[in-house]
């Protein structure tokens, strides 16, 4: 059974469609990256699957049921922009937010929990923070703490929305080994990405996306020149006639 | 007890209640909400008099609770179909607080509340208004129903502690995870509007806002833990209404208007002396750069 099925799926703010018509299901176990200009609608997608935006129509199936029968199954990793890193916590309590699911109503986490939530943020190199006040942690470091969170989760498929986005090199290395363990495991993966020059070298499968689905596929059939034209429209120009090292988009 | 240990046990109750619930306001940025809420209860109180005539503290919770609601359920309709937050608030708390103070003044020789009261309280006359059952005494019923909604507040904020606390720091991963996002705004909109409720004829809808909100924006500075600000602001709720009855007493000034202005000098010290967030800190911490 497909882990994420999208079908004919609309979504709209203010009456203008961000999202058109979107269809299609991605294959278990693969890391797959969502490619797109800004105002793609790549973000509104997941908001959309995950039903944080009303969607107009189309439907959404994770694992062959509705989203909100399978919320275990699914882990979350928003913007890093998207909350208030003044926050009064530290980075061991905003992983342990991960278990909140799995916790259930008038309770609250446990040393179970704990466990889980310490072990997530020792997979992503932050051990020696748990008790550090998110307010100062570096960018990097907090999107760590952001996807150890997700890993607390213990999900089977993972949304993350630019995970990459003004991290440092380490955290982007630490990101990429992650995926890759992520995926060992036979778990899927969506990313929405920015940076095309790594698009080849860290997704299996690419989503190209511009309101509509312009492509889904292995990322080296998918991941062409005629693609990446129809989906960015005159706004990318290519210095090689390859998809290959470097291009440049032009604003 | 004495008269004055009534008053500042019903300042401290004030301090309390409305220290903790204002903790959240800050932290979910609805401090302009809390102050909205605080004077469109006046509507609510009123039209619970009209409904039941009676001045008892349960009609006034219920009606208060209501339109407090009321009031932040327009608020989120108006924001959500594109009227900028602070307007909406703008919009519907004067709209509101406005047809109360109509109701008021048509009723005024049957209801016994005047506008002025209901803004500035009057804290004074608390320990005479007293509760009596069965022939018996028990105090101001002040104090009681200010106990009440202080036990309310607490078992709902213990009951709920994890949902609150993840709905304000991101609630679109609370969403994800199956949390009722709007379920917990409305709990924490109908424990402010209760806790004003209860506060308002101590200290009136001026001042309550700043028990709302001055102890908790203090608290803020002075620690990075959640439960800590919590119990921190309602210290800091105590030691103003306590601080204020007696710099009332030394300067026969007003109760209500002196605990509010402790609370803002303790705030005004904190700004400036808080270890971690304070200016002093923050100048000293720049001076040691340069040198450096």
């Amino acid at each position: 059974m497909n882990p994420i099925q999208v079908s004919n799926l609309t979504v709209a703010y203010d009456r203008k469609p961000v999202l058109q018509e979107v269809t299609f299901q991605m294959p278990e176990g693969k890391l797959i990256g969502v490619v797109g200009p800004n105002g793609a609608g790549k973000s509104t997608l997941i908001k959309a699957i995950l039903g944080l935006v009303p969607k107009a129509s189309g439907s959404v199936e994770i694992y062959g049921k509705s989203y909100r029968t399978q919320r275990k199954l699914v882990g979350y990793v928003p913007q890093r922009g998207s909350v208030d890193w003044d926050f009064p916590t530290n980075a061991l309590d905003v992983v342990l937010m991960g278990r909140y699911g799995h916790v259930g109503w008038f309770r609250r986490p446990g040393k179970k929990d704990t466990a889980i939530a310490m072990q997530a943020l020792d997979k992503v190199g932050m051990k020696e923070y748990a008790d550090r006040q998110i307010s100062q942690l570096s960018g990097g470091q907090q999107q760590r703490v952001f996807l150890a969170r997700a890993l607390a989760q213990d999900a089977t498929v993972y949304f993350m929305d630019e995970p990459f986005v003004g991290v440092d090199a380490a955290t982007e290395k630490a990101i990429i080994s992650l995926l890759n363990e992520l995926k060992a495991q036979g778990k899927t993966v969506l990313v929405v990405h920015h940076d095309l020059q790594t698009v080849k070298e860290y997704f299996d499968w690419t989503l190209l996306l511009n309101k509509q689905k312009i492509a889904l596929g292995p990322t080296e059939e998918v991941f062409t020149v005629e693609n990446l034209q129809k989906t960015y429209g005159g706004r990318l120009a290519f210095l090689d006639s390859q998809v290959s090292p470097s291009y440049v988009v032009q604003p | 007890m004495s008269y004055g240990t009534w008053i500042m046990l019903t300042g401290s109750l004030v301090g309390v209640s409305c220290g903790i619930i204002g903790c959240f306001l800050i932290l979910r940025k609805m401090a302009m909400l809390a102050d909205a809420i605080s004077h469109t209860v006046l509507l609510g109180i009123v039209l619970a008099y009209l409904v039941s005539h009676s001045l008892e503290g349960i009609y006034m919770l219920v009606g208060a609770g209501i339109i407090g609601l009321l009031t932040a359920f327009l608020v989120q309709v108006l924001h959500s179909s594109g009227v900028q937050s602070d307007a909406a608030i703008g919009v519907v708390f004067t709209s509101l607080f406005a047809f109360g103070v109509i109701l008021l003044s048509a009723f005024a020789g049957k209801v016994h509340l005047d506008v002025n009261h209901a803004l500035m309280g009057e804290i004074t006359f608390i320990p005479w208004n007293t509760l009596t059952i069965g022939g018996m005494d028990l105090g101001p019923s002040a104090v009681w129903m200010l106990g009440t909604v202080l036990i309310i507040n607490l078992i709902l904020i213990f009951l709920f502690y994890k949902e609150i606390k993840i709905s304000s720091f991101d609630p679109a991963m609370a969403t994800a995870i199956g949390i009722p996002v709007m379920f917990i705004h409305y709990l924490l909109m109908s424990m402010v509007s209760i806790t004003t409720v209860a506060s308002f004829d101590s200290v009136g809808a001026i001042l309550v806002v700043a028990m709302l909100i001055v102890p908790g924006a203090t608290a803020y500075l002075l620690t990075d833990k959640l439960l800590a600000m919590l119990i921190i602001s309602a210290v800091i709720g105590v030691i103003s209404a306590i601080g204020g009855y007696y710099a009332a007493l030394v300067w026969n000034i007003s109760i209500s208007g002196s605990m509010a202005s402790i609370a803002g000098l303790i705030f005004a010290a904190t700004f400036i002396l808080s270890p971690r967030y304070g200016l002093l800190s923050k100048l000293l911490a720049r001076k040691s750069l340069i040198t450096e």
